[in-house]
């Protein structure tokens, strides 16, 4: 076990060094940063100086060990447009997208799991055909226009929610939180659901189509056989079996929930970490692009590294597995 | 008053193109301590009746008519609740799979408490003390570690073992034991028949014992009920059916059960409700390349055959595992004859057979074909040796692609290696479907179309593609029912007869292979431990594991001899 844990760390390592090497790459073939950095009005000694001083000169290598280096601790330089360390404004914009990132994950989750459980047992039902034809909606709808729609309708015309921004916050101990506040939880609704609804769509009819495949398998029909009573068959014995395939696309939903709330936060105007990024985009503002590739990366591997752990939790033949292998 | 008694039942289900009626007015009870054994084959409706009694019909099939009564009181018509009271607690079920039957996700304990506790007012540790009793009862020695494991910790008997203890939970009256044995090994199978048969014996529990195996009904039940397309055709006590049979179509399954005390020339076919197909391989020799060695001398000589499987990995060479599959096997395979393998499973039988067809690479030791080594390269056995091999798998469904044409898979051999084109390939197809029985316009359909027996059937002949001299054979025929496989030996009779074939032909039923094969050896972890002509080994077996094999199999003793009157 031990074994197993140690050498997906080494793995997760690995893929960090070599997305650090993309981000790093950044720096040296989008533009010059000497060009951006002197004016015009420059000789080839300012040149050479501040090449000599930023460390311009030095072998690749030793580049990009000091890269990491800083990197690990925090500092991914000074951003070219704001002029501020690129880890403080990054620090301040986290927050917001995480938690818009977990309420929504909650919320697909929670959802998802729910209805898909009902779609499987409920399979020849009204209700249960109504929920998977509106689910297609779900899937095949574009985020940024489930998001104008929303604004629309809950903001535009009934006016019972915000349509943009987070509301006011509250500092609970350096972090700057919407949760205490009812402007920022009423500011969470309307983005949670239209960056949650894709992937609540996507796990229902995941939950769904495994639920379908255990419910005939022969432990089931044992199972029933041995009188065991319907909530039991379903929720005790299907359900946990049907979480390992459900666990593996959730984990990877969860890291592009984070990586790729650009779009909703762009509807939304939410001062997260992706509408960070688009604006850095825009302005070839590397240090924070290069930043941002860190973070993400950094997450993936993360979820990924839990996923593998809560596989193992779950189904115990994978641990017998990972003793041998 | 019988302990269970099924009155003129009917079950249907409706499809698209009407209904099915899967059982027709069936008849059938089952007294306290009593083994009622139902056999038939697949399709006669014998596990509907099993999904009838249990309430687990799943829909749309549904009761038409008739009634199942426990202890007097009728339990088909009751509700969803209603018979939830009974099943579990009153009657009891055992599958086919022991593999499938346990959610992997839970202990045994945990598996065996919950049930316990939903049938009896007991508390967690009673009923855990309790799981732990009836896994001693079951026969698990060390119960108290092993209650605390998880099914993939079990072998296939084991987990048979804790199957019926699930079943035996709440001291249930009827069991319906459904293929209880199909998928275990014979010495398992012996073991598991042998706790049924005390169950019903020192508690009373009145069983039903649905099998397609004669062996298993002669062996182990009281009474047997013979069913075929859903019709109960005749019932009474085993010895007498078995021994009397007085229905053709129970005539006709009894004399297409493989023997084993003697020898046969051909298998008796008997053809009831629908004709036996017809094939003519004997057409096939015209232009059959007639092998150049003259009949008994070794066409094929293994020559210390070893292959290793790793269990562990590991960075030091000194912590890892390996399971020997097949240690140094040395034996040789003679012009014309039919070189049988047989040994319970993983014993190395179809590893060591996939070496000599080249599909694993060996770890040491080498094949002669013909006298010449087929590792000749890196890049596997040479073409000459694979179009003069060919083999035939055991399961059906699996082996053909189901996305092919039949005239295609037929083809692709003999396009492979060459040796026919265009129309010559598609008369040869045509020809070797005929041939097969299955008619040259099979060639046209799809593998689906086809049942168990004709899949197999095109296996042959998609074998027969290349012209091959030597065939493989793994299990062909232990996915089919018994009248299937008398047809399916007697094609493989022929071919070895009309076109003096070579063939190794591996098997775990022990009658097949005294009717199949010249000579055999019996494997044993890896080793073989034994080779003789079959009727030698059959008269007097030399090693002690032959010896426990052949005290498994089941006694036939009191079976009609119409089958060898017919021979």
């Amino acid at each position: 076990m031990l074994s197993f844990i140690l050498r997906r760390v080494l793995q997760s390592v690995l893929v960090l060094l070599v997305t650090g090497l993309v981000a790093f790459a950044m720096f040296r073939y989008v533009g010059d940063p000497v060009d951006t950095m002197l004016g015009q009005e420059r000789t080839v000694a300012d040149i050479e100086r501040l090449r000599e001083n930023l460390g311009l000169n030095d072998p690749f290598f030793v580049q990009y060990w000091d890269f990491l280096g800083r990197a690990v601790q925090g500092d991914f330089g000074i951003s070219y447009r704001q002029g501020r360390p690129v880890g403080e404004i990054i620090a301040e914009r986290l927050p917001a997208t995480l938690e818009l990132a977990a309420v929504s994950g909650v919320f697909a989750l929670g959802f998802g799991i729910v209805l898909g459980i009902f779609t499987a047992i409920r399979r020849r039902g009204t209700a249960a055909n109504v929920i998977m034809t509106l689910s297609l909606i779900g899937v095949s709808l574009p985020t940024f226009l489930i998001g104008i729609l929303l604004i629309y309708v809950f903001s535009v015309e009934l006016g019972w929610l915000p349509s943009y921004g987070r509301g006011e916050v509250t500092w609970v101990s350096g972090w700057p939180t919407g949760f205490l506040t009812s402007s920022g939880l009423s500011a969470l609704i309307l983005p949670a659901i239209t960056l949650g609804l894709y992937q609540m769509t996507l796990i229902m009819r995941l939950v769904r189509s495994e639920m379908l495949e255990v419910l005939r398998t022969d432990y089931i029909r044992f199972a029933r056989a041995r009188g065991l009573r319907d909530r039991t068959v379903h929720f005790r014995h299907a359900l946990k079996n049907t979480l390992v395939p459900v666990i593996t696309v959730t984990g990877l939903q969860l890291g592009s929930i984070i990586a790729f709330a650009i779009i909703t936060e762009t509807v939304f105007q939410w001062p997260g970490v992706g509408l960070l990024f688009i604006n850095a985009i825009q302005f070839v503002d590397i240090p924070v692009m290069a930043a941002y590739l860190m973070l993400i990366s950094v997450m993936f591997v993360g979820i990924n590294l839990v996923v593998d752990l809560l596989y193992v939790a779950i189904d115990p033949r994978l641990r017998a597995e990972g003793k041998a292998a | 008053m019988a302990l269970l008694g099924i009155e003129g039942l009917t079950v249907e289900f409706p499809t698209r193109r009407g209904t099915f009626v899967a059982v027709k007015d069936a008849d059938l009870t089952v007294e306290p301590g009593q083994i009622h054994g139902l056999v038939g084959e697949s399709g006669a409706g014998k596990s509907t009746i099993g999904a009838a009694i249990m309430g687990l019909i799943d829909p749309p099939g549904r009761i038409a008519g008739g009634t199942i009564r426990f202890r007097g009181d009728a339990i088909s018509g009751l509700d969803a609740k209603g018979m939830r009271a009974l099943r579990g607690r009153k009657i009891s079920m055992i599958f086919q799979d022991p593999l499938t039957s346990l959610n992997p996700l839970y202990t045994v304990r945990q598996q065996l408490v919950e049930t316990i506790r939903l049938h009896l007012d007991l508390s967690e540790t009673e009923a855990s003390a309790r799981a732990v009793e009836l896994i001693e009862r079951v026969g698990i020695a060390d119960p108290e570690t092993r209650a605390d494991q998880y099914p993939h910790q079990f072998s296939g008997g084991m987990r048979q073992r804790v199957v019926i203890a699930l079943a035996l939970c709440s001291d249930p009256d009827v069991i319906v034991a459904d293929e209880p044995t199909t998928a275990l090994d014979v010495s398992i199978q012996a073991q598991i028949l042998d706790l049924i048969k005390e169950l019903a014996r020192e508690r009373q529990v009145g069983v039903i014992l649905i099998t397609h195996d004669m062996g298993v009904i002669a062996d182990t039940t009281d009474v047997v009920t013979v069913m075929y397309r859903g019709e109960v055709v005749e019932s009474g006590p085993t010895r007498e059916v078995l021994g009397n049979p007085q229905h053709p179509y129970s005539q006709s399954l009894i004399a297409a059960v493989p023997r084993p005390d003697v020898k046969l020339g051909r298998f008796p076919l008997i053809g009831y409700g629908g004709r036996v197909t017809e094939f003519r391989i004997a057409d096939l020799a015209r232009d059959w390349p007639m092998p150049e060695t003259p009949r008994g001398t070794p066409l094929v000589e293994v020559d210390g055959l070893t292959k290793q499987f790793q269990t562990r990995r590991a960075i030091r060479a000194s912590r890892r595992r390996y399971l020997t599959a097949v240690d140094a096997a040395r034996f040789e395979i003679r012009q014309g004859e039919v070189f049988g393998l047989v040994g319970e499973s993983g014993s190395g039988k179809s590893t060591l057979a996939r070496m000599i067809a080249g599909l694993f690479p060996s770890d040491e030791g080498d094949v002669r074909y013909a006298g010449r080594s087929i590792n000749t390269g890196r890049r596997g056995v040479p073409d000459w040796y694979r179009r003069d091999i060919q083999m035939i798998f055991q399961d059906p469904f699996s082996s053909l692609n189901p996305r092919m044409r039949v005239d295609a898979i037929v083809a692709e051999p003999a396009r492979h290696h060459g040796l026919f084109t265009g129309s010559a390939l598609r008369q040869r197809v045509a020809e070797l479907l005929d041939r097969v029985g299955l008619g040259a316009d099979a060639g046209l359909k799809y593998p689906h179309e086809f049942s168990g027996g004709q899949r197999q059937r095109i296996s042959i002949a998609r074998a027969l593609a290349t012209q091959p001299k030597f065939l493989i054979c793994d299990e062909p025929t232990s996915a089919l029912d018994v009248s299937i496989q008398a047809q399916i030996l007697n094609i493989l009779k022929d071919l070895q007869d009309h076109l003096n074939l070579t063939m190794l032909f591996i098997s775990h039923d022990l009658p097949v292979v005294r009717q199949m094969c010249d000579r055999v050896g019996v494997m044993k972890d890896g080793k073989l431990v034994e080779i003789a002509a079959t009727e030698d080994l059959f008269a007097a077996p030399g090693h002690d594991y032959t010896r426990h094999l052949m005290s498994l199999m089941p006694r036939l003793d009191g079976l009609s001899d119409t089958a060898l009157q017919r021979a």
